[in-house]
């Protein structure tokens, strides 16, 4: 066997790793293009900023979803700590540079908070992931309407303004996005803590015997969506310029970002997939209302088409019944 | 006779241990608290939550989780309220209920044939599901609140009193819950249900086939959750967009906080029923006690749903601490 041969393996190998992220950024290249030649001004950057800026925010909710997903767990507060970073961004991310940095500061640490109270109560509380996110969500709900009784507040202009112009036709809100994926995930994902989150999805108690830390695994996936999260948060002050606490909006995010991930190819089980996926997956899910704005399709039917799209998603998942041989292997 | 005397598990103990001990506190901070009145209303209340979270047990016990509960019960309302527009006058009204119920059952077809024939997983399926039904319904209605009305025997189901003392909705939550029971524990089916929760292979090697099982709880689930949505319209005497959407997670909250393992294969509804009643005790207390009024008097002027959120996150922490934890991984 010659080293090249190996090379050439190594490389199908990654690619198949990568399969359900490439399908979903393909889905998406071909919506997206026939989104833009519908355009009767083609894909000018007005356009494509616009587009950035709504998928992004979706996209970086569903990066947060997708960390905890990978160690076989999940994140029903993703939602919720996105719109309490939201409502905290409205109320300390003012006034002079200096104040305005430091409010930054404050509300990515808000979500690290939020995010390692999560982990804690998986890992040494040992709750179902399910139980606990859900009920730090009512908790962070709760926590952001007494921050934003009343929708409002106020952010730094200039700073708002330079996450979401265009750029030499670079979206602010799409080098945020490659920023997080550079920046955090893949040291993150090439880290022991990254391989560690993959193997406890995997399968933890082979993990486990392997001496995976598995506790920091979990700790560091929790808190990482919580990170995720209140990047997503403070985005959304930038675009609306305020915060609102209402359940329904936290609700939503939370539901799309496990639709984006699966789309985005990443296993609900755990172990396989990666955020960049989830990115185009959320990108996806956002196009599709855009479209049907396009083709002149009445607004109201926009969840039914997203709700056909995520079920055919699914769907597709299930051609490898075709490829069972033995029928057992249907079954848990 | 395996389950011959009703086991009470610890959690279901505990569960209604925190009921007696709401009530109590309930009773010290207001006097019209432990009146019969006041409390068959709360009974009332947790009816409608006892019912969407019959179905939803039965679906969490195989392993599953329905999250399509809101617009089923949206389905189950709309459809209800309706009938007589869609079937005509003549039949419409007194087919409203069935009709609401079997759209709703209909939902849980679908998410049934996906979960067990399309081996889709049921979190994003159901979820999916959720969405269609929400386009079907905004579609339906044009997107504005639908003008029907509810019909006198969907008004006087949801508020009437046939027995005295017992409302009606309560009498339909036992009827269902005696019904739940029966099937849970003496029938074939009930031990299915279980057994799938433990372990869908072994089910399938002894013979059984558990698609159809799966398919059947899931359409169970959406009837029950429908029926909620039948109910609830009944009482408010018209449907309304997004009346589903406050239910999705004290429906979970409550089955879990009975002491149903939320991955399947263990619970009782006896647990349920004490989750259901704590639940609704909980929301109830907390507009009684008036916590906001405290902190006003502070100069912190609080929304009340503040302290129900926060209060019914930790509660939910706190017990499943109790009694909810998993072993630790040896």
């Amino acid at each position: 066997m010659t080293v090249g041969g190996a090379r050439d393996r190594n490389w199908r190998y990654r690619l198949a790793a990568q399969r359900g992220a490439l399908a979903a950024a393909a889905i998406f290249a071909i919506m997206f293009a026939v989104y833009g030649a519908a355009q009767p001004t083609g894909l000018s950057s007005d356009v494509v900023n616009t587009a950035a800026n709504k998928g992004a925010l979706l996209a970086l909710v569903a990066m947060a979803q997708t960390v905890p997903v990978l160690t076989g767990g999940l994140d029903l507060s993703v939602g919720m700590i996105f719109m309490l970073t939201n409502c905290l961004a409205s109320v300390i991310v003012t006034g002079s540079p200096v104040m305005t940095i430091l409010g930054i500061a404050g509300v990515l640490a808000a979500g690290l908070a939020c995010g390692l109270v999560n982990g804690l109560i998986v890992v040494y509380g040992r709750l179902q992931p399910l139980i606990a996110t859900l009920a730090t969500s009512a908790i962070y709900f709760g926590i952001a309407l007494a921050l934003r009784p009343q929708p409002g507040g106020d952010v730094n202009g200039d700073f708002a303004d330079l996450m979401t112009r265009s750029t030499y036709g670079v979206p602010s809100s799409v080098v945020l996005i490659v920023a997080a994926v550079v920046l955090i995930w893949m040291p993150y994902r090439n880290s022991t803590l990254g391989r560690a989150a993959y193997a406890v999805g995997s399968s933890e108690q082979a993990a486990y015997m392997s001496g995976v830390p598995i506790a920091r695994a979990k700790l560091c996936a929790y808190t990482l969506a919580g990170l995720f999260a209140a990047v997503g948060g403070l985005l959304l002050t930038c675009l609306t310029y305020s915060g609102e606490a209402r359940a329904a909006l936290g609700g939503d995010y939370t539901l799309n970002s496990i639709a984006a991930l699966v789309i985005g190819g990443t296993s609900l089980f755990g172990g396989s997939g990666g955020v960049v996926g989830s990115v185009f997956g959320a990108f996806v899910m956002r196009t599709v209302g855009d479209l049907l704005v396009v083709f002149n399709i009445n607004p109201v039917l926009q969840p039914l088409f997203v709700g056909v799209v995520l079920l055919f998603a699914v769907s597709l998942g299930s051609l490898r019944l075709l490829r069972v041989r033995n029928k057992l292997d249907l079954y848990r | 006779m395996l389950r011959s005397l009703p086991k009470i598990d610890v959690a279901t103990l505990i569960a209604f241990g925190c009921i007696v001990l709401l009530l109590l506190l309930g009773g010290v901070a207001k006097p019209g608290f432990l009146s019969v009145d006041y409390l068959g209303q709360q009974l009332q209340v947790a009816a409608f939550l006892g019912v969407i979270a019959t179905g939803e047990m039965i679906v969490i016990l195989m392993g599953q989780i329905d999250l399509s509960i809101p617009w089923t019960i949206g389905i189950g309302g709309m459809m209800a309220t309706g009938a007589s527009g869609i079937l005509g006058t003549a039949l419409g009204v007194p087919l409203a209920v069935p009709f609401g119920i079997l759209c709703g059952a209909l939902i849980g077809v679908v998410n049934g044939w996906g979960v067990a024939y399309l081996r889709a997983p049921s979190m994003i399926f159901t979820l999916g599901m959720n969405a269609v039904a929400q386009g079907l319904m905004v579609y339906h209605t044009g997107g504005f609140a639908p003008q029907d009305r509810a019909t006198s025997l969907m008004i006087e189901l949801a508020s009437g009193q046939w027995i005295p003392g017992f409302s009606n909705p309560l009498l339909v939550w036992i009827a269902l819950g005696a019904l739940t029971v029966y099937i849970l524990t003496r029938t074939v089916f009930g031990r299915q249900i279980y057994a799938i929760g433990n372990r869908e292979r072994a089910v399938f090697l002894s013979g059984v086939d558990s698609r159809r099982v799966t398919l059947i709880a899931f359409a169970f689930s959406g009837a029950c959750a429908a029926a909620g949505g039948v109910l609830l319209a009944g009482w408010a005497n018209r449907s309304y967009q997004a009346m589903g959407d406050p239910y999705l997670l004290p429906t979970i909250a409550a089955i879990v906080l009975g002491g149903t393992n939320v991955l399947g294969g263990r619970g009782t509804y006896l647990g349920t029923v004490a989750g259901v009643i704590l639940i609704t005790l909980l929301q109830s207390i907390l507009s009684v006690l008036q916590p906001q009024d405290y902190f006003a008097s502070m100069g912190i002027k609080l929304p009340a749903d503040v302290f129900r959120q926060v209060v019914f996150g930790l509660v939910i922490i706190v017990m499943m601490m109790l009694y909810g934890r998993e072993k630790a991984m040896r």
